[in-house]
């Protein structure tokens, strides 16, 4: 149906295109709804509403006014490692949207260690985050900077073993498999809603929030940037375009991690199987077996192509509901301190994430 | 020419010798950390010098004075009802609490006692002045600890608090009401049920933080055992108010010395905590706060009628003499040492305010604790900049 033939180089620049757009579009929706209207409305005040009707174009004026700010760079920063850290961090973010399936054939880049190359990237961060905090020549800086890399190397670990859990149970490394395996999935035989894997893997998706809600350095976990003891962490002298990197850099990686939970545990792009009956023109192409077609590696090759557009939207809608608790827990709870932060994740997370791991592998055995 | 180079050469030696020293400072054992005067954590220009030996602190050195405003000294030159416009500046939060002592300290030089309906409005408006400092604690301590959302809930019921002393003083801050043998003004019509009505926000608001704040898991792990003050430490540097009784020392002049207010006409009683960590100094504020909503509550039913001035000179002239006045601020004891000559304007006027002597504990309490926990003691010590340098 929508079969257009494309060089590699227009495919490419589309694909880029979209990549784009597909960090930055939910950036901005989650930054408006939640980080300037959820919060103001918890927080019993009204937000913007100044700029564009009800506030809907503040985001427009705050780009406009870090685009316009002076760059400026402290005297004895170290130059190069200064502007390029916000870059190495962003960087991160993109590479994490590449394996995030949108639908049966919108994806970026489908291949079999997806999950494997999404946790791998997503440690890339940490990297400009140090480079951002040495460079800075702040102690302020300096000391965010190394509590953002404690932080992030103890939360990799607890992110990386609450996936295993999904992992074992969809027999896959890849993000379409995992998809599939939660669309075909039966409870006990009842298949209406497929078997997202949060319903079997509720430890898994647990340990799964938090780690992440540590990743993006959000409260509880927030100790890197503590505007109350290190005015903001490794991003205290950072400025204008740079710090609006920074800021895209965090908003959109909440929103990446967020689509990965949703493909994880929420049953990704798909819808549940009883709505595909009732919806005319959804059914899916079937192979000999009966099962969905799978074909050069895309196991979701069967699926009605219809889900290219709604797949997005369902993916959205997701999203919305996993970042909405990020910024709900964001903005009521105190932080920790780094070494009950440290103790957390490895006397508690940790050990969890392991006998979820042993209890999923016997029964995925049993059954 | 030689000039311009003879300056790029110096900017280049200095800029080298900053260099050496920043080296030294990150490699060699421990650096040196200015917290303040501008910093998110020290509500004002506090200025804490850390020495670190990586997060943790080896030695912490307050430095005050940064705001400074020389009201001691300012006061010799203003008559006595003018002293009281500037020392309202004093702790901003609970203005009206600094007028009383003084008020009364030259109330009793002139040997003036004020009506009884006047010293009941003087406890209500100082009780009302306590709950508008505190309140903002309450909800200040989480914005310290991370959570931001409880400060909002602390300015937003606050502000019922201000309305009505604005309602009754003419003033949202500084209200600047206390005279010499009474207050300026009697209460406006229907201003007792709308205390009241209030004063139910406030209480909601204490409930509130109690289960957003208090009961919480990561608050309690901030909290407990951080910053613990031994009872006997804390006297010996002459800390006063809710963090002495924190400590568990059972002092409090509303009781133990009431001058010129009405507590023994109220019931209700002192709260002190045993344990005289972060948490406590936390929690003995949210109950003074829910006792002086009880106070303020009691003194609105039994206000009696009659006049609210004293029989006083136009021209108020102190007969020669010396006076001390302490009563229980918002943040600890607050005393004004009056010295007069007889003339309109005081000789001398010593302030002792509390934040000042609570501050004066940081270097033993900070020492051997954690960068984080700094800025929580900080918090939990509750000091008010202009407390600090008067």
């Amino acid at each position: 149906m929508f079969a257009v033939e494309l060089a590699y180089w227009q495919e490419t620049i589309l694909k880029l295109l979209f990549a784009f757009v597909a960090v930055l579009i939910p950036a901005g929706a989650t930054v408006n709804l939640y980080l300037f209207k959820m919060v103001s409305f918890m927080q019993s005040r009204l937000g913007p509403m100044e700029a564009g009707p009800y506030g809907s174009l503040q985001l427009v004026a705050e780009v406009g006014k870090w685009a316009q700010k002076e760059d400026i760079v402290p005297a004895r920063a170290d130059e190069f490692v200064y502007k390029a850290s916000p870059y190495v961090v962003l960087l991160s973010t993109f590479l994490l949207v590449l394996v995030v399936p949108f639908g049966p054939d919108a994806f970026f880049a489908n291949f079999g260690t997806g999950i494997f190359f999404a946790m791998a990237v997503s440690s890339v961060s940490v990297i400009g985050i140090l480079m951002a905090g040495w460079a800075s020549a702040s102690k302020y800086s300096l000391l965010g900077g190394l509590r953002a890399a404690g932080q992030l190397i103890a939360y990799e670990l607890p992110l990386v073993l609450a996936v295993v859990g999904v992992v074992i149970q969809a027999g896959s490394l890849n993000l379409q498999d995992i998809v599939m395996a939660q669309h075909n999935g039966e409870i006990f035989g009842w298949g209406a809603i497929g078997n997202p894997f949060i319903l079997t893997q509720f430890v898994g998706f647990m340990i799964f929030l938090i780690a992440v809600q540590a990743e993006l350095t959000q409260t509880p976990f927030d100790m890197p940037i503590a505007e109350s003891e290190l005015v903001s962490g490794y991003m205290t002298e950072y400025s204008g375009f740079r710090f609006l990197l920074f800021f895209i850099g965090e908003f959109a990686t909440a929103n990446i991690f967020a689509f990965l939970g949703a493909t994880l545990f929420l049953g990704g792009w798909s819808i549940p199987p009883f709505l595909m009956d009732i919806i005319p023109g959804l059914a899916p192409e079937l192979d000999a077996t009966g099962a969905v077609l799978s074909e050069g590696g895309n196991s979701a090759a069967g699926m009605s192509p219809w889900f290219n557009l709604i797949g997005p939207i369902v993916m959205l809608v997701k999203m919305l509901a996993l970042t909405f608790i990020v910024y709900w827990v964001r903005f009521t709870y105190p932080r920790f301190r780094e070494d009950q932060l440290q103790k957390f994740a490895w006397k508690v997370l940790i050990p969890i994430s392991l006998v979820n791991i042993a209890v999923t592998g016997v029964l995925k055995v049993v059954f | 020419m030689t000039d311009m180079l003879d300056r790029r050469q110096m900017a280049y030696i200095a800029s080298q010798a900053a260099d050496a020293r920043v080296n030294v400072e990150l490699e060699a054992e421990g650096m040196t950390l200015n917290v303040g005067p501008q910093h998110p954590a020290t509500h004002g220009t506090l200025r804490v010098v850390l020495r670190l030996d990586g997060e943790e602190v080896v030695a912490a050195d307050p430095i005050m004075g940064y705001m400074h405003r020389g009201y001691e000294k300012l006061a010799e030159v203003r008559t006595y009802p003018q002293v009281t416009t500037l020392i309202n500046r004093i702790d901003w939060l609970g203005s009206f609490a600094n007028e009383v002592p003084f008020i009364l300290a030259a109330e009793r030089l002139m040997e003036i006692e004020a009506p009884p309906r006047a010293q009941w409005i003087r406890t209500i408006l100082f009780e009302m002045a306590r709950i508008a400092n505190v309140t903002l604690f309450l909800g200040d301590m989480g914005v310290q600890l991370g959570a931001i959302s409880p400060v909002f809930y602390a300015f937003r019921d606050r502000e019922f608090i201000l309305n009505q002393i604005e309602a009754a003083t003419g003033g949202r801050f500084h209200p600047n009401f206390d005279r010499i043998g009474g207050v300026k003004d009697d209460l406006p019509a229907g201003w007792i049920a709308d205390t009241k009505a209030s004063l139910q926000t406030i209480r909601n608001f204490c409930d509130e933080m109690e289960d957003l704040l208090l009961g919480n898991e990561i608050f309690e792990a901030r909290t407990r055992g951080i910053g613990i003050i031994p009872a006997d430490v804390g006297l010996a540097y002459g800390m006063s108010g809710a963090n002495i009784r924190a400590s568990g020392v059972d002092w409090d002049l509303r009781r133990d010395n009431p001058v010129g207010l009405v507590y023994d006409q109220v019931d209700w009683k002192v709260w002190t905590h045993p344990d005289g960590d972060s948490f406590a100094r936390y929690w003995v504020r949210l109950q003074e706060t829910r006792e002086a909503c009880n106070i303020v509550d009691q003194l609105l039913d039994g206000i009696p009628a009659g006049p609210i001035m004293a029989k006083v000179p136009r021209i108020i002239k102190v007969p020669e003499g010396e006076a001390y006045v302490a009563t229980e601020n918002p943040l600890g004891e607050m005393g004004y040492y009056v010295i007069s000559q007889g003339g309109l304007e005081p000789f001398r006027v010593k302030i002792r305010s509390a934040s000042f002597s609570n501050m004066s504990i940081t270097p033993w309490l900070l020492k051997g604790t954690y960068v984080p926990d700094v800025i929580t003691i900080l918090a939990s010590l509750y000091f008010i900049l202009g407390d600090i340098d008067r």
